[in-house]
């Protein structure tokens, strides 16, 4: 099986197209970055408008544990779209290749080749989420320096201590890994389907896209199904960075407001990459093998 | 021992029946060559024997297994280009040899890959990618891929297309080695009889899915035979007078018109039995060559 | 028009004395109390308390030097500190000495007896219009300011005394301010489809605005450097 594994990581990073998403990424992030350089002060004015209004807030908002959460709050939405590129080729782009019956008729059984290519395309989406953990977070603490979080959620502002900041990143990341993995396997999934990359990489992202704004919507209808789309529980990444108060309205550090919302949404995405995994298994061992 | 033993498969794609009821089978170290036009099923049957496709019906043992039930430890033996020479354009031809012996767990040394890509005569660009090579080069190194784990049985479906005629006469010469000296089977498919005659030693005739003829082929192209089409005002009535003579083992296979793969000799006492049976005979036409049988049953007339 | 000129040079006279015309003695004890202090260094810890904020107790770091100058800061943090409010301490208010004072009776607060003077200020300059203090007559000590800004609102400092109370320094105070509403739009903080808005009330448990500062200890009069402010 490792064998295999290695052989399609191996045939992931020979591919320009790999690199595209990394590229896209580190432009991206490097973009904003500059932008809040030169001219976050301003932003941050902006944001805090309210808040001066009353109080004066006395040290460096815009650290790099806050710029983090701006390149998330703004690219997580986004990494999906690039996940789906390698994702939905995974298995169509061989289809469409004509490779797909090169590996089909070695002495692997077809369960193990689709595992060894979504292991392969996980390993690909856990890289390009450490690759912007590493520009978002550790890239904006050097430039940026670091501070106390001070969030501006919608409704309140979240003020946590500079020490309890990184392990929440550590634990934001490891949601996103699961958010994303579940979008690998969707275009895992789309890809088994398909006998061409266009149509399963156009589909991941649509779902994607459709599934979104099913899921920011606040119509009644849609609220309904919310629960059960993956795209509402792949934002909740942001619960490790809101906190528990006591009765003296006082933060409780190390703490987390909703840690069950968290598991929830865990097994939410967990029973998601399962079931799209498991399709798709189930649809390659079915079909005939005509590319 | 046979090494293939194919029974009663059959493959629909809804409607479309690609192979109809075929049975064959290939023995150790014969080169077993697969001939039929353009979508006479070939590619399907070959599919099937690779468990690329499911067969609607029928068993395929290979190495005296079931491939449906033991398809890896099958797998194992055997090497295969089909159809198309299908590779990844953005790797090199080294390293398609190296992942692919990778898979097979083969631990394979330069030094083996330089020696494989000598053999299919792609040496001199073992490092060049893929997207740069011609159709006859993808071919050569879809040929070493197979090859690549040292398969005891190896199918090449349509290994000549797209080569030059230095290129066929190469891969001819490939098949030829590899079978002489290494002892490996090789079912070969095309479809031009005019290049695997001469170097199978057993042919199959596939058309609409059907086989239409199946047979040594020294013995199909012996000279001292003749293919002759009977041609009369009643094939029915030829046929049962055939079929009642002694010349029921020369029938060939066809649905229309009547065929016979028979000794020159005996042309005249079959001649003498149709007119003497009353068949109306408008002529008993010689046909020259298996070729030329190969064209007629497989032409759309 | 005799009236009129009365008014007008009676004005003109009150803006050119500028002396602090009727101060109270009890104020008089109280300044002279604090000006035993020239600057001070004070470690502690603050807790905020507002509303739309959830913060943790965070240790701070209190600076003061002679007239007016203060300064919080947190240890290696973000504060949130009462817009304007911190600055106008007792000892800011009382060293300017440009106020005026009018006494207003006495008043009986957690059991003590305090006189409530009210300050209003001789510079148009300064930024508050009126202060009101209670202060225990018998220990000199403030133990409440109400002050109302010209920019920053009104807001109340309650004072508790312990080990310095000798300097007229507290060991605790507690800012009350009044908070206006917070709302960023969702397009902005990026947060769609968010639960419902009563987990968010639970979670915040506190509806008004104070900030408390409970001081550990003093290092008074060994000087502040004046970059700390």
């Amino acid at each position: 099986m490792w064998s295999l594994i290695s052989v399609e990581l191996y045939k992931i990073f020979r591919r320009p197209r790999t690199y595209i998403a990394f590229g896209a990424i580190a432009a991206l992030i490097v973009v904003i970055q500059l932008g809040l350089k030169i001219d976050g002060n301003s932003y941050a004015a902006f944001l805090m408008k309210d808040i001066n209004d009353t109080l004066t807030v006395d040290g460096k908002v815009l650290n790099g544990y806050l710029i983090c959460y701006i390149l998330l709050q703004l690219l997580l939405v986004h990494v999906p779209l690039l996940v789906a590129l390698i994702a939905a080729d995974m298995l169509s782009g061989e289809a469409n290749l004509g490779t797909l019956r090169l590996l089909f008729s070695t002495p692997y059984s077809r369960t193990q080749w689709v595992f060894a290519k979504f292991i392969a395309a996980s390993v690909y989406t856990i890289l390009l989420l450490i690759w912007l953990a590493f520009l978002a977070l550790f890239v904006s603490m050097w430039v940026f320096g670091t501070d106390d979080l001070f969030l501006m959620k919608s409704n309140y502002v979240v003020l946590i201590e500079q020490n309890d900041v990184l392990w929440r990143y550590v634990g934001a990341f490891v949601f996103a890994s699961f958010s994303l993995l579940t979008v690998t396997s969707l275009g895992f999934l789309m890809s088994s389907m398909a006998n061409n990359s266009i149509g399963p990489i156009v589909g991941t992202m649509s779902a994607i896209v459709f599934f979104t704004i099913l899921s920011t919507l606040n119509i009644p209808l849609f609220t309904m199904v919310k629960p059960y789309l993956f795209t509402t529980h792949m934002n909740n990444w942001k619960e490790f960075f809101d906190i528990k108060v006591n009765a003296s309205n006082e933060a409780l550090y190390g703490s987390i407001l909703n840690i069950a919302k968290i598991k929830n949404s865990l097994w939410v995405l967990t029973l998601h990459i399962i079931l799209f995994v498991s399709a798709s298994i189930i649809i390659i061992k079915k079909k005939d093998i005509l590319s | 021992m046979s090494v293939i033993k194919v029974q009663h498969i059959s493959k629909n794609f809804g409607a479309l029946k690609a192979v109809d009821d075929l049975s064959f089978e290939v023995q150790e170290g014969q080169v077993f060559g697969f001939l039929g036009q353009n979508g006479s099923g070939k590619s399907t049957t070959i599919r099937m024997l690779l468990s690329l496709i499911h067969p609607s019906s029928g068993s395929i043992e290979i190495f005296g297994k079931s491939l449906a039930h033991h398809r890896n430890e099958i797998l194992e033996q055997v090497g295969a280009i089909i159809e198309r020479p299908d590779l990844y354009p953005y790797l090199s031809a080294q390293e398609h040899l190296q992942l692919f012996a990778k898979v097979r767990k083969q631990k394979i040394e330069k030094a083996a890959v330089q020696n494989t890509l000598e053999k299919v005569g792609l040496a001199n660009r073992a490092t060049d990618k893929v997207q740069t090579f011609s159709l006859g080069m993808k071919q050569r190194l879809g040929i070493a891929i197979a090859l690549v784990h040292n398969p005891r049985l190896i199918i090449l479906d349509e290994p000549t297309n797209g080569l030059d005629p230095q290129g066929i006469a190469d891969i001819r010469r490939l098949i030829q080695y590899l079978s002489k000296e290494e002892g490996k089977t090789v079912f070969v498919s095309s479809h031009l009889l005019s290049e695997i005659e001469q170097v199978a030693s057993q042919l199959l005739i596939i058309h609409k899915g059907k086989k239409m003829v199946e047979g040594n082929t020294k013995d199909l192209l012996d000279p001292q035979k003749r293919i002759v089409q009977i041609k009369s005002t009643n094939d029915e009535l030829a046929l049962q007078v055939i079929v009642a003579g002694s010349f029921s083992n020369y029938l060939l296979p066809r649905k229309e018109g009547v065929f016979l793969k028979i000794p020159t000799y005996e042309i005249p006492l079959l001649n003498e039995s149709l007119i003497k049976a009353g068949v109306a005979l408008l002529g008993i036409e010689t046909k020259n060559s298996l070729e030329d049988y190969f064209l007629q049953i497989t032409s759309n007339v | 028009m005799k009236k009129f000129i009365y008014i007008v040079c009676s004005i003109l006279l009150l803006a050119s004395t500028n002396v602090d015309a009727q101060t109270d003695p009890l104020i008089e004890k109280v300044a002279q109390k604090l000006a035993l202090v020239n600057d001070y260094v004070a470690e502690g810890s603050m807790k905020t308390d507002v509303s739309f904020i959830k913060a943790s107790l965070g240790k701070v770091k209190v600076y003061f030097k002679k007239p007016n100058l203060l300064k919080v800061k947190k240890d290696g943090g973000i504060s949130l500190l009462p817009r304007g409010g911190v600055s106008l301490t007792i000892n800011t208010l009382l060293n300017t000495k440009q106020y005026t004072t009018i006494p207003a009776g006495i008043q009986v607060i957690n059991g003590k007896s305090l006189t409530v003077i009210k300050l209003i200020p001789t510079d148009d300059n300064l930024d508050w219009v009126i202060s009101t203090l209670w202060i225990d007559p018998v220990e000199a000590l403030v133990y409440k300011t109400a002050t109302t800004t010209k920019e920053n609102g009104s807001y109340e400092i309650t004072m508790q005394y312990g080990a310095y109370a000798k300097y007229g320094l507290a060991s605790k105070i507690i800012f009350s301010f009044n908070t206006k509403d917070y709302k960023l739009p969702n397009g902005i903080t990026l947060e769609f489809g968010d639960e419902d808005p009563a987990a968010k009330q639970k979670a915040i448990k506190n509806k008004k605005g104070t900030i408390e500062i409970t001081y550990n200890n003093y290092i008074i009069n060994k000087g502040v450097p004046n970059s700390n402010f």
